[in-house]
């Protein structure tokens, strides 16, 4: 056993760390969050080049994958810089669409979900479908069962869902989210059925776990660049004559956010490498927290200007607190933990 | 980057599996922080060092079986898996024997660690005094030079189970005229039934004399039980704090067991709604203590010191093991109120998790300034 990542593996983290440090990803961020999708897309593609999207589909269809590790790494990234657009839903739509036993709509849809050129969002039961107006590939699949809860999991009955590919939303102006980045708008009904049957509901239930590995990494991420962000400005902010970052009430505070993001990690990486939905349930759970925690560490401790729209913190202090919801909030994830069996982790 | 343990490994641990069953006593020992149970315990470690499981890390010459640090791991997941003893010989185990293969001379080696090992001679720790707790390096507990050795005077205080112990170990002042408080201390072992030397239990919340304060009044130390350099015990000290705070003192194991313990109560009671949020965060705080120690264990392999990252350990193994006792007697309601209850005698242990080895205050304290880069202020 070696539970580190591989000299590769963080190579490609620093790649990607400097890739989208030279692309000013805040700005993209406001751009998106006004529907400006030139400079979201442009990106989109660099992180295609940069292989992002292909570790997400299988060499049948043109990607690498999966690599949930190599994926996870890269999620923490996107996280790390605050990265908009429909980026969990992509490398969903991509498990949703692998793990079905009818290869018809991989074979159709992943090899641009892979290259960059498509993007894809999906709506699993959900209210809202994220960046609808963005994606190219819209999916929908209605399980006939709630999604999650283990009660289900003794039903007698077959679990079944359709899935289909609904129209592009074009029209309608977003829901605003709390995530400004974030645009929301109703899940569509109707669309070009592409499968039908058990198969879909077992299909989304590997959507579900790897929307929720996605989103436990890029919360570390978020939490992470937080954390950093919030620890340079305590060193260089002085009152009193000092940096308020010498006063034992703000290091304890940032203590407590760097233990949370750094027992938040294994949790995210073991996840990754057993791909087990208790594990993933528990990351996303712990993940989302730990990133809570640090943005509201993050925003007292900034004061007044992190309180502010225009400084760029509020781009991760708001993201911080939409992913805790999204794929299964901390109520979801414990039942799934609690579900896990009885085996010894 | 993998989870997976070697097949030799996995035999290793089919192996004390198999021993654990074997020689496991049904009944769980009298708590030892009192003088029987302490007994029943120190019988325990001798059994456990007959087949060489009582320092499975430790190389043969020394009782061990000369096993890496992963395989450590696999032993103590099914230690406390099979409901084994707590470690009377842990502070020995697990503070002492770490500074003397790393400081110390063969002489000590071949001298200390095989009863050490046996559960003949048990150790306890001499760090604190009244007025050095947090600031351990204020103390004042003098050692002066005599012929062959050195003259210890001075107060200990909150020295685990001093009571029934044999010997301890700890830093005393050799050269008081120095600038700077860490300076001119000297790591020692002495004997705690030496002349000079009068232990005064200490009863903690519940009664139980878990620990002492020793009265050293001119106690004779000869030179082999200076371990390092005299002057270098502050060095000496801290290289292997991370071993008290990090990796050896609370290994997974014995968290895991427990996190599978609440979850056979919570089911036993009926699944109680209102506790289902503690119980699921009981697993998940095992499972991250678990990852996050197979990290900290290949760093480790790597050649990396743990460093300031063991105070990321201590304060969430010690918040997290106050939170699993608390849960499990929340869900015993009115029965949790007994003393003498299977968790009672962990709620009260686990209370002195975030004071001993390091406040979780002074571990924030590191973990701001020295991980995170924040400057120096006043404590």
């Amino acid at each position: 056993m070696r539970f580190l990542l591989d000299p590769e593996q963080r190579a490609f983290a620093d790649s990607l760390h400097a890739m989208l440090t030279a692309s000013d990803t805040p700005s993209v961020a406001r751009d998106w969050s006004r529907g400006e999708r030139a400079s979201g897309r442009a990106l989109w593609s660099r992180l295609a080049e940069a292989g992002v999207f292909g570790l997400a589909v299988p060499e049948a269809y043109g990607g690498v994958g999966p690599l949930p590790v190599e994926l996870a790494v890269a999620f923490v990234e996107l996280g790390r810089h605050a990265v908009p657009g429909p980026l969990v839903e992509t490398v969903a739509a991509a498990a949703l669409l692998t793990a079905l036993d009818d290869t018809g709509p991989a074979k159709r849809l992943l090899p641009e979900l892979a290259s960059g050129e498509t993007t894809a969002t999906l709506a699993l039961g959900s209210a809202h479908v994220l960046d609808a107006d963005a994606a190219d590939v819209l999916l929908t699949a209605a399980p006939s069962h709630g999604p999650t809860r283990a009660a289900d999991a003794d039903s007698e009955a077959p679990r079944t869902a359709a899935l289909r590919l609904a129209p592009p939303v074009r029209s309608h102006a977003p829901i605003p989210s709390l995530d400004p980045t974030r645009r929301l708008f109703p899940s569509p009904t109707g669309g070009e059925l592409l499968a039908a049957g058990p198969q879909v509901a077992a299909a989304v239930e590997q959507a579900l776990t790897r929307a929720r590995l996605a989103t436990a990494a890029q919360a570390l991420g978020v939490g992470l660049a937080l954390l950093d962000k919030t620890v340079a400005y305590v060193r260089q902010r002085t009152q009193f004559g000092v940096p308020v970052g010498s006063f034992q009430a703000v290091k304890h505070r940032l203590a407590d956010a760097a233990i949370a993001l750094e027992f938040a990690r294994p949790l995210v990486f073991g996840a990754a490498l057993t791909r087990d939905p208790a594990d993933v349930a528990a990351a996303k759970l712990t993940a989302c927290e730990a990133a809570y925690t640090t943005a509201r560490a993050a925003l007292q401790l900034h004061g007044a200007i992190g309180y502010t729209a225009e400084y760029e913190l509020s781009l991760w202090l708001t993201k911080a607190r939409v992913l805790r919801t999204v794929w299964g909030g901390p109520d979801a994830c414990r039942d799934l933990v609690l579900s896990g069996g009885d085996r010894r982790w | 980057m993998d989870l997976t343990h070697a097949p030799a490994d996995e035999e290793f641990r089919a192996e004390a599996r198999a021993w654990l069953r074997a020689h496991v006593p049904a009944v769980p020992l009298p708590s030892l922080e009192t003088a029987e149970g302490f007994a029943a315990h120190r019988v325990w470690e001798a059994e456990l060092a007959v087949d060489h499981w009582s320092v499975v890390s430790w190389p043969p010459e020394y009782g061990g079986r000369g096993e890496g640090l992963m395989r450590w791991l696999i032993f103590e997941e099914e230690y406390y898996a099979a409901g084994a003893p707590g470690r009377v010989s842990q502070n020995g185990i697990s503070l002492l024997a770490p500074t003397l293969f790393d400081h110390g001379t063969d002489e000590q080696r071949a001298r200390v660690l095989p009863p050490m090992a046996r559960g003949e001679v048990i150790w306890a720790q001499a760090w604190s005094e009244p007025e050095a707790g947090s600031d351990l390096a204020s103390l004042t507990s003098r050692a002066v030079r005599t012929d062959r050795g050195w003259l210890l005077s001075g107060l200990k205080t909150w020295s685990s189970r001093a009571a029934f112990a044999d010997r301890a170990f700890g830093l005393f002042r050799t050269d008081p005229g120095l600038p700077k408080p860490h300076q001119g201390l000297t790591y020692l072992m002495f004997d705690l039934r030496a002349p000079g030397v009068t232990v005064r239990p200490i009863g903690r919340l519940d009664g139980k004399p878990a620990f002492a304060e020793l009265f050293l009044d001119e106690v004779f130390v000869p030179d082999e039980d200076v371990i390092g350099a005299p002057g270098e015990g502050w060095r000496i000290a801290m290289s292997t704090a991370g071993n008290e705070r990090g990796l050896t003192l609370r290994s997974p194991g014995r968290f895991l067991a427990c996190a599978d313990r609440i979850r056979e109560l919570w089911r036993t009671q009926g699944s109680p709604e209102s506790a289902r949020a503690q119980v699921a965060d009981a697993l998940i705080g095992a499972r991250a203590y678990q990852l996050f120690t197979y990290a900290a264990a290949s760093r480790f392999l790597d050649g990396e010191t743990l460093g300031p990252r063991s105070s990321l350990n201590k304060v969430f193994w010690s918040e997290y093991d106050l939170a699993l006792h608390e849960t499990a007697l929340d869900l015993l309601g009115d029965e949790g109120e007994r003393a003498d209850g299977a968790w009672a005698e962990g709620y009260v242990f686990s209370l002195a998790g975030p004071i001993y080895a390091g406040t979780n205050e002074i571990q924030r304290d590191i973990i701001a300034e020295r991980l995170l880069g924040l400057p120096k202020g006043r404590r």
